[in-house]
């Protein structure tokens, strides 16, 4: 970790301990980490998703007390501890609506770190990182949610494995391999309850690494402006565990209305019926935190097109810090390429939207307008075709207005803006 | 023991470095492959290989889903009306191009044996169901038509035939 410690061992057994292991140490300089003094409530959410991850993980380990991962066994084991186990109820739908308040923070996470330019040099690798922790959560989800093994658990483990079938060559051996078996079957289950248990705490390795990489240079902050002095910054504690903790007690507000008053609002019915694998149910639709993803596969008519371009909707998020050229972080001070992340923003809205609706429906009334090409004008397809294009937009924009836009006057400094010209910040005094 | 410098006999240290690295990265290799290998399919995976199904269970006109690998097999009894269909399309423009006749046994084409498994990505078809009077796909809208041809929608091949026998006139042996 960057910066001078501050920490001065007092107790004979810290002195010792010090000279040995300085955990101590260590926990009081993260506590005492610098911080720019005007982070907003964006910023908030890295601290909710830990919250996040350690509710899954704690929750989750209470689950795999009474969970059986049999394909016979499976779905009534489900039922059992929602009906029998003391407080099973409550600990699964922690659980299950855990899994939607994480992806929701993910994503406005992820949307912060786009619009302030957080990803920007020299934070590259931390921006990787979390994009390392956002497949990691992806792939869990997803395993976690063929668990209960209904319906669609096993039909959305079988599209998404299909999914990776339909790669040339080596598809087919993939997904045989994946499956230990010609179709999801009682091997997979197994496999996925293993993998399941596994991957958060890879996630939780990776989060070790995505810290770490954030205490090089140090936090971002909605100017871009980099910290120039000590007075741009305050101690991550009292200041920012009081802030991040404010706003974690509303995101748990929030958590809690879901688990107490709907938490099957976020899931699907066909999931109250045990899976059957000569049976699909209609429709079929992933959870809403895979539904933009789910509308880019379905809006290109071809299979194996359709497969990368999801895939490629992940992959230029890796590589943002390269597609921008802008100098400029904040979209505070870039009026122009701000229009297009709203756009953008938009986009992954409106794919959201199609992914959760028949292709052939007609999202406006009057019935059908005319076929165009392959579909209906007026159908889903042609929807998230227009969500398509709102969302890869973005990438070609952030390289070329980064070429041509003239960015507005950034402060000289995090504390000019809401100072007078020569005055000094001391937020310590202020009380 | 005149010189035993070691920069002035390369050779000899660099062999042993580069053996040692290809052991140890063969070695990992060894011990990698059976932890990848376990989850292939088990040997009584693998076993469960065939089914003889009797066909005089399915009515004209209707279809018995049979359970075959953990795959449904669609086994239709198909009208004649229906075999007039699928044959008169033979040269249509298809996306996956078959007649019907190759996708049948000879003398037998009014028994359609097929996985029921979109090509697309890997729903169970709806029988009865899309234009041509074959199969829908609920998941993602293929159609295929009464030959199990991918005839519209996402799909990019025909539902496969699996291999199987006539072993009397109302029994086949499936797989």
């Amino acid at each position: 970790m960057s910066g001078q410690s501050t920490y001065e061992p007092k107790l004979a057994i810290e002195k010792w301990l010090d000279t040995r292991l300085p955990i101590i140490r260590f926990g009081a300089d993260l506590l005492d980490f610098p911080t720019p003094k005007n982070l907003n409530y964006w910023w908030t959410f890295g601290g909710i998703l830990a919250i996040c991850l350690g509710i899954q993980i704690i929750t989750g380990v209470v689950l795999a007390m009474h969970y059986v991962a049999s394909g016979d066994l499976a779905f009534n084991s489900v039922e059992h501890l929602t009906r029998d186990v003391n407080y099973g109820w409550l600990i699964r739908n922690i659980h299950a609506t855990g899994a939607s308040m994480f992806f929701i923070a993910v994503y406005i996470h992820m949307m912060r770190g786009i619009y302030y330019g957080s990803y920007k040099a020299p934070r590259e690798v931390l921006w990787i990182l979390g994009m390392i922790i956002y497949l990691l959560m992806m792939a869990t989800a997803f395993m976690g949610y063929v668990l209960p093994w209904g319906q669609m658990s096993f039909w959305g483990a079988t599209v998404i494995t299909n999914i990776i079938g339909s790669l040339p060559v080596v598809g087919p051996s993939i997904t045989t391999w994946l499956w230990g078996g010609f179709a999801v079957d009682n091997p997979t289950l197994n496999r996925f309850f293993s993998l399941h248990y596994l991957l958060p705490f890879v996630i939780a390795g990776v989060v070790g690494l995505h810290i770490w990489a954030l205490h090089v240079p140090g936090n971002n902050n909605p100017t871009g402006v980099n910290v120039k002095s000590k007075a741009d910054t305050v101690p991550f504690h009292p200041y920012y565990t009081v802030k991040d903790g404010f706003a974690a007690s509303v995101f748990l507000i929030l958590f809690a209305s879901f688990v107490f008053f709907n938490p099957d609002g976020l899931g699907h019915p066909a999931n109250y019926t045990p899976a059957n694998p000569l049976v699909t149910p209609n429709p079929i639709v992933p959870e809403w935190y895979f539904l933009p993803f789910y509308a880019i596969l379905r809006a290109v008519p071809n299979k194996l097109l359709g497969v990368l371009s999801m895939f490629g909707a992940i992959g230029l998020l890796f590589i943002l810090p390269w597609i921008d050229t802008a100098k400029v972080r904040s979209m505070r001070y870039r009026p122009m390429i701000r229009v297009f992340f709203f756009v953008f923003i938009l986009g992954c809205l409106l794919l959201g939207f199609c992914g959760a609706n028949e292709p052939d429906a007609h999202p406006f009334p009057g019935g059908a307008a005319g076929t165009f090409l392959d579909a209906d004008i007026n159908s889903f397809v042609w929807l998230s075709r227009l969500g398509f294009l709102l969302y890869f937009q973005f990438f070609p924009a952030l390289f070329v207005v980064g070429l041509i836009e003239t960015p507005l006057t950034q402060p000289d400094s995090i504390s000019s803006p809401v100072l007078p010209q020569g005055a000094t910040a001391s937020p310590e005094k202020k009380g | 023991m005149a010189t035993t410098n070691p920069h002035e006999d390369p050779n000899r240290r660099d062999f042993i470095h580069i053996a040692a690295a290809a052991a140890a990265v063969g070695g990992v290799a060894a011990v990698a492959w059976p932890l990848v290998d376990q989850m292939n399919p088990a040997g009584d995976t693998l076993a469960l290989a065939s089914i003889d199904f009797d066909l005089s269970k399915v009515a004209l006109g209707q279809q018995v889903i049979a359970k075959w690998r953990s795959k449904p097999v669609f086994v239709r009894h198909r009208t004649p009306k229906e075999i007039a269909a699928a044959v008169a399309d033979d040269h249509k423009d298809l996306r996956d191009p078959a007649t019907d006749a190759s996708r049948v046994k000879p003398g037998k084409a009014e028994w359609l044996i097929l996985v029921g498994v979109c090509t697309h990505l890997g729903c169970v078809p709806d029988f009865g169901g899309g234009a041509y009077g074959g199969w829908l796909c609920p998941c993602h809208g293929s159609v295929y038509d009464t030959s199990g041809r991918i005839r519209a929608g996402p799909a990019p091949l025909n539902l496969p035939v699996p291999d199987y026998a006539f072993l009397s006139d109302t029994k086949v042996k499936i797989g």
